[in-house]
């Protein structure tokens, strides 16, 4: 085969995938405000992907505070730098590591889950069957997903910025020898509105992004257990590269000079 | 007098890449008739099924319900055409996260905005209606048979009493007791209701005891379509071979040796 052609077409079916992926997404978004709504599915999504999510991205948010102190402490303790590690923490932990460690998180857990839920409904016609009732499964199905994916991820977020920090600190204090209030004050004095605002607003934009790759990819699945399988696979995928891209986007909108 | 067929399909094409599936269907249901389209396996029958409910687009063709061109319409008025239509799947379809009640009340409640009781109240008489008692209704679809599965199925095709019930082979699957269970059930909801009946299906027990009306599809067209008492006497080569299940005959199976 023509290598030219090869790309031609690798580069078409990319464009037509990323066009499929976007009206899906223009689709969903527009579901999420007009009504009927779904109160009560917007409520079991938010449980679903804020309250169960509460645990492991605790851990997380914890020892990747942990870590950051301890490593923060060896490379500046060489240039007598000790003192901006709880400056180092916080802004580490509130710009990049709680949002990013977050959604990546999260995308495992409830990108994959939406995927096969809705994967599985599509093989067994359930979502057939919702056409059938007079039930648009975008609205029914999609929007509560992305409403509950948006809203929940920045409240996610602050949960494990404020568990980092704690983790800095408890490190900080129990094995680096900081004075505790020492370590608040520095941490409190150089935070600065924008660092946590633009680490909520990238929160929210991972959780539409989790919930459109959940959902398109769940949407989209054909032929069985197998389908649903890849659906999984590629929505937790896709979903973690799409977290990384935006994350550099919005870092670039946000703080590029 | 001529009157507007309830469902109508008109030079109806379909095809997937390079795979013809229909080839230009022409099938008329007439309002209050029991229409069962036969074939064999893969020959376009469930597609057909989900032209006219507007799960699929044709290539070419038109679908007119009641008179109306339905063929590329969407949104909100798809919504309105869908609330004359009730659905038997051919794997039942249910919900999974729903309760059986809450499958059969889902159109109730969603569709047309019925109170929670009252919902309630008609899923458990349509439930009745196909033989189930209260016990069922607490129960999630995977606690039941398939038998069970079938008749919830039903019932939630019957709940908000729509004016066509469309099966897709509603016997598939089941023993041939329950298969008799549910054609017997099939007759009487869609008689007690006035509805009309579009049904799909290879089981030729089956068609003899729900249909008014029967159109044998192959390769893509109606060959073949009337009264259920004609069926025997066809004069078309290739209906008497499928109700007599004779490999023998112009239908050729295409089975590639190993």
């Amino acid at each position: 085969m023509n290598p030219l052609a090869l790309i031609g077409r690798v580069f078409l079916a990319f464009m037509a995938t990323t066009g499929r992926v976007v009206m899906f997404t223009g689709s969903g978004l527009g579901h999420c405000v007009r009504p009927p709504l779904y109160p009560r599915l917007v409520l079991r999504q938010m449980i679903d992907i804020g309250y169960y999510s509460l645990p492991v991205v605790g851990m997380t948010g914890l020892f990747a505070g942990m870590v950051l102190a301890l490593q923060s402490y060896t490379g500046f303790s060489r240039f007598s730098a000790e003192s901006a590690i709880p400056t180092v923490v916080v802004i580490s932990i509130t710009r990049e590591l709680g949002p990013v460690l977050t959604g990546l998180m999260v995308a495992g857990r409830i990108g994959a889950s939406m995927a096969a839920e809705i994967g599985t409904m599509r093989v067994t016609e359930q979502i057939d069957a919702l056409v059938t009732l007079s039930t648009n499964p975008m609205k029914y199905l999609v929007a509560p997903r992305i409403i509950a994916g948006v809203t929940m991820l920045p409240l996610l977020v602050m949960v494990a910025d404020i568990i980092g920090v704690m983790g800095g600190y408890l490190v900080g204090v129990n094995k680096l020898g900081f004075n505790g209030a020492t370590y608040i004050s520095n941490t409190w004095q150089n935070l600065e509105t924008m660092d946590v605002v633009s680490g909520l607003v990238k929160a929210a934009s991972f959780g539409l992004i989790i919930s459109v790759m959940g959902c398109y990819h769940g949407y989209q699945s054909r032929g069985g257990a197998q389908g649903v399988g890849s659906a999984t696979t590629n929505a937790v995928v896709s979903a973690s590269i799409l977290i990384l891209v935006a994350n550099y986007c919005l870092t670039e909108a946000f703080f590029a000079k | 007098m001529s009157t507007t067929p309830k469902i109508e399909l008109i030079d109806v094409h379909m095809r997937f890449g390079d795979k013809v599936v229909l080839d230009g269907v022409d099938l008329v249901v007439e309002a209050g008739e029991s229409m069962v389209v036969i074939g064999g396996s893969g020959v376009g029958k469930s597609v057909t099924l989900k032209i006219v409910l507007g799960l699929l687009t044709p290539t070419s063709g038109r679908v007119l319900v009641d008179g109306q061109d339905v063929t590329r319409i969407s949104g909100r008025e798809r919504e309105a055409v869908n609330r004359k239509f009730g659905m038997l799947f051919q794997g039942a379809a249910l919900f999974d996260s729903l309760s059986v009640w809450q499958n059969v009340a889902f159109s109730l409640i969603q569709g047309q905005g019925v109170e929670h009781e009252a919902a309630r109240k008609i899923a458990f008489e349509k439930l009745a209606a196909v033989g189930l008692g209260d016990d069922v209704a607490a129960l999630y679809p995977d606690e039941l048979s398939g038998g069970m599965k079938k008749r919830v199925a039903l019932a939630r095709a019957i709940a908000a009493e729509p004016e066509i019930i469309f099966f897709d082979e509603p016997t598939t699957g089941l023993d041939p007791i329950m298969a008799d269970v549910i054609d017997a059930l099939i007759v009487k909801c869609v008689r007690d209701l006035g509805a009309t009946a579009l049904s799909i299906t290879h089981d030729m027990i089956s068609a003899r005891r729900i249909a008014d009306r029967v159109a044998m599809l192959h390769k893509g067209k109606i060959i073949w379509t009337g009264p259920i008492a004609d069926i025997d006497d066809s004069g078309n080569a290739f209906v008497d071979q499928f109700v007599n299940g004779s490999a023998e005959g112009p239908i050729q199976m295409e089975v590639r040796a190993l």
